[in-house]
């Protein structure tokens, strides 16, 4: 019987470790800024600022790390995920609950190896699945640039994480799977321009936290890159970006994306939804270099295997047949009967990724929600879509999005009466 | 093969004759290769502004007749662009109108609110909810005399005495349906419509008991316009209460 007890208090040992492990592991001190190797003086160094100001504009950090209404950069929103509420941290240099204490070494560990300046594991939801290719250089232009600005005492709001989830040290598995610390390498076979778009596209950027699908835990495999998915609790359907064959954005040309990233509009498609608010704030403002690197590197995405054709589980013919008389009703005056649209003003349906997109939601929530193109300083002045939620019922509206899916040159499938009443709510956090 | 030589001669001289015609009259090919299927919308605001019309009405008369959407047309614009403001910063809370105007500049914000502003349409009734003649009185009461125990200002004092607003900034009240008038009110004690502090209508609407609201939407929207109803000139009403909207000193200026 003593080996059993022996046995016993050793497991109860283990437990402890772990669980001492679990709550306590990884803390470390922070470095203070008076211990930091960046000087006081590079850090107040004006073109290093300007530099941060255009890095942190291009990786859009406002989007996340302002609230409705409140302070740029001073957090305070709550980032709904599938595991809980995160709460967005304050990333002015305000002491008491911004950046204040930190030093370039504390910013450096949290976006090249995710972890906070007390060594704790953060949460996914801030990109340092994508920030970690960021280089070092750019780094401390984009830390100059926040510690410039001033500073705004706003406490971030309180997490609604649960179990296990909110323990932190949980994520160390989650890293294991998905997270992979690295600057990003430039490919030497490849041109200085496609590299700055990788670099961009890949790193900053953050585009594949989107554009990709994450699975059950919340991670995007390591080997799916801009292949679309939907995006957790906003329910958007973030779509493909190869150009190529059964691509997403297959048969854009270098120029329409540089257009859409730049005016929010291009001869292919609108931006709506988050996108828009990803082109206000941050892509028009990015370089027509950058742009076009962007677009070179987009352009070279490689071709995507077709999607299997399914069977449609009814048969559509009669609701494609309503949605015709809805479209020519409410639609065809603006985008036109053969889905053309108007250049510059109202955007094709026919041959939109938005609107062929896997799920459908995109077509849907467009109807249902209208609204204006991105407002940009190319197009200060954007015309409209009337929002038709107060108009159509779910039937109708199922109707026109099955009949511009599948009218022209259009092939996707119809959508249900059904998905329709689970969008009809507005998106606003 | 027989074919395509007897087309061949055909399809050029048809080029030549569509040049020919384009040299001639100086128009575009354009037309030949993709004949537009609609005509080009005209570039006007009231076109680019079709989110706004389709509710609100393409000259902002609302939706009097079933309830819910308010009259924008003759509104005073500073009002109407600070509403604007307000959806963007979540301190008027209703999404799809958070939604909607959610990226506009202040810019744009401006000129769709004087369109709204300067459009003139004229006013009509909406449907009333049954309440007592009691009722209808208390809400008069509250319109044009207040109630000094419960330190309620009258409407009047604030939105003129005619209750078509007060320039800059402060909304006429006369055409609103009673479903718009009191959500408001409600929104205004659930902070779900707040504006820039200090909120002179928060504290107003505090004060009203639950009857009160319905007493004084249902007098509002029972009143019939009065011939003019333009907003009165901008200094002409002492407001009672301190109001951010209308500057430090609360007169607009």
């Amino acid at each position: 019987m003593k080996w059993l007890l022996r046995l016993l208090l050793l497991i109860a040992v283990l437990v402890v470790l772990l669980l001492g492990w679990l709550f306590f592991g990884g803390a470390q001190r922070p470095t203070s800024p008076a211990m930091s190797k960046v000087t006081a003086a590079t850090l107040h160094d004006a073109d290093l600022i300007a530099r941060g100001k255009y890095l942190v504009t291009v990786g859009d950090c406002a989007g996340c790390h302002t609230a409705q209404g409140g302070a740029a950069f001073a957090g305070g929103r709550s980032l709904a995920t599938p595991f809980g509420n995160i709460p967005v941290p304050n990333i002015t240099p305000d002491r008491e609950t911004g950046l204040g204490n930190w030093s370039f070494e504390d910013f450096w560990q949290a976006l090249h190896a995710g972890k906070g300046r007390h060594g704790e594991l953060l949460y996914p939801a801030f990109s340092y699945t994508s920030y970690t290719r960021v280089t070092h250089d750019d780094a401390l232009a984009m830390f100059a640039y926040l510690q410039s600005l001033p500073p705004v005492h706003r406490p971030a709001t309180a997490s609604t994480l649960e179990f296990p989830y909110s323990v932190r040290n949980s994520l160390a598995a989650w890293r294991a799977l998905y997270f992979k610390e690295g600057v990003f390498k430039p490919d030497p076979a490849q041109s200085a321009q496609w590299n700055r778009g990788a670099y961009l596209v890949q790193g900053l950027g953050h585009c594949n936290e989107c554009h990709a699908a994450r699975d059950s835990l919340g991670g995007t495999p390591q080997d799916v890159h801009l292949t679309g998915g939907q995006i957790p609790q906003q329910n958007w359907y973030a779509p493909d970006l190869s150009t190529r064959q059964n691509g997403g954005l297959r048969g854009w040309s270098e120029q329409d994306i540089v257009d859409l990233l730049k005016t929010g509009q291009s001869s292919k498609g609108a931006a709506f939804g988050p996108m828009a608010d990803v082109v206000t704030t941050s892509t028009q403002h990015m370089s027509d270099d950058d742009l076009h690197a962007v677009a070179t590197y987009l352009g070279s995405l490689p071709a995507r295997a077709a999607a299997p054709e399914e069977p449609s589980a009814f048969n559509a013919k009669a609701l494609v047949a309503q949605g015709e008389k809805v479209y020519t009703q409410r639609c065809a005056d603006c985008h036109g009967k053969d889905g053309n649209g108007v250049a510059g003003v109202y955007p094709p349906l026919n041959g939109n990724s938005s609107v062929t997109e896997p799920s459908g939601i995109n077509a849907t929530r467009a109807v249902l929600l209208g609204g204006f193109a991105p407002l940009t300083a190319a197009n200060p002045r954007p015309y409209s879509m009337p929002p038709f939620a107060q108009q159509l019922s779910d039937a109708d509206v199922a109707a026109v999005v099955s009949y511009i899916r599948g009218s022209w040159t259009n092939k996707a499938p119809a959508v249900l009466e059904r998905d329709v009443s689970k969008y009809r709510q507005t998106p606003i956090d | 093969m027989n074919t395509n030589a007897s087309l061949r001669p055909a399809k050029s001289f048809g080029t030549a004759a569509l040049l020919v015609a384009a040299m001639l009259f100086g128009a575009p090919l354009r037309a030949a290769d993709a004949p537009p299927t609609h005509p080009t919308p005209p570039d006007t605001l009231q076109q680019r502004i079709a989110a706004c019309t389709t509710c609100h009405g393409v000259h902002g008369e609302g939706t009097p007749g079933s309830g819910y959407f308010p009259r924008l047309a003759g509104k005073p614009a500073a009002y109407l662009a600070r509403q604007m403001q307000d959806f963007q910063n979540g301190l008027r809370k209703y999404a799809p109108m958070e939604y909607t105007v959610r990226q506009l500049s202040p810019a744009y914000m401006q000129e769709i609110a004087e369109y709204f502003a300067a459009q003139q349409v004229p006013y009509s009734r909406s449907p009333l909810p049954p309440v007592s003649a009691a009722t209808l009185q208390r809400g008069e009461q509250l319109v044009s005399k207040g109630d000094p125990a419960n330190k309620i200002p009258a409407c009047a004092s604030c939105h003129g005495s005619q209750l078509t607003g007060v320039q800059p900034s402060t909304p006429g009240l006369v055409g609103l349906p009673y479903d718009y008038l009191s959500a408001q009110l409600g929104s205004w004690r659930t902070h779900t419509r707040g504006t820039v502090a200090p909120d002179c209508m928060a504290v107003v609407a505090n004060r009203l008991s639950d009857s009160d609201i319905t007493a004084v939407a249902a007098a509002l929207a029972s009143r019939q316009p009065p011939a003019d109803t333009h907003a009165q000139a901008a200094g002409s009403v002492t407001p009672p209460l301190p109001c951010g909207v209308l500057g430090a000193t609360g007169d607009g200026s």
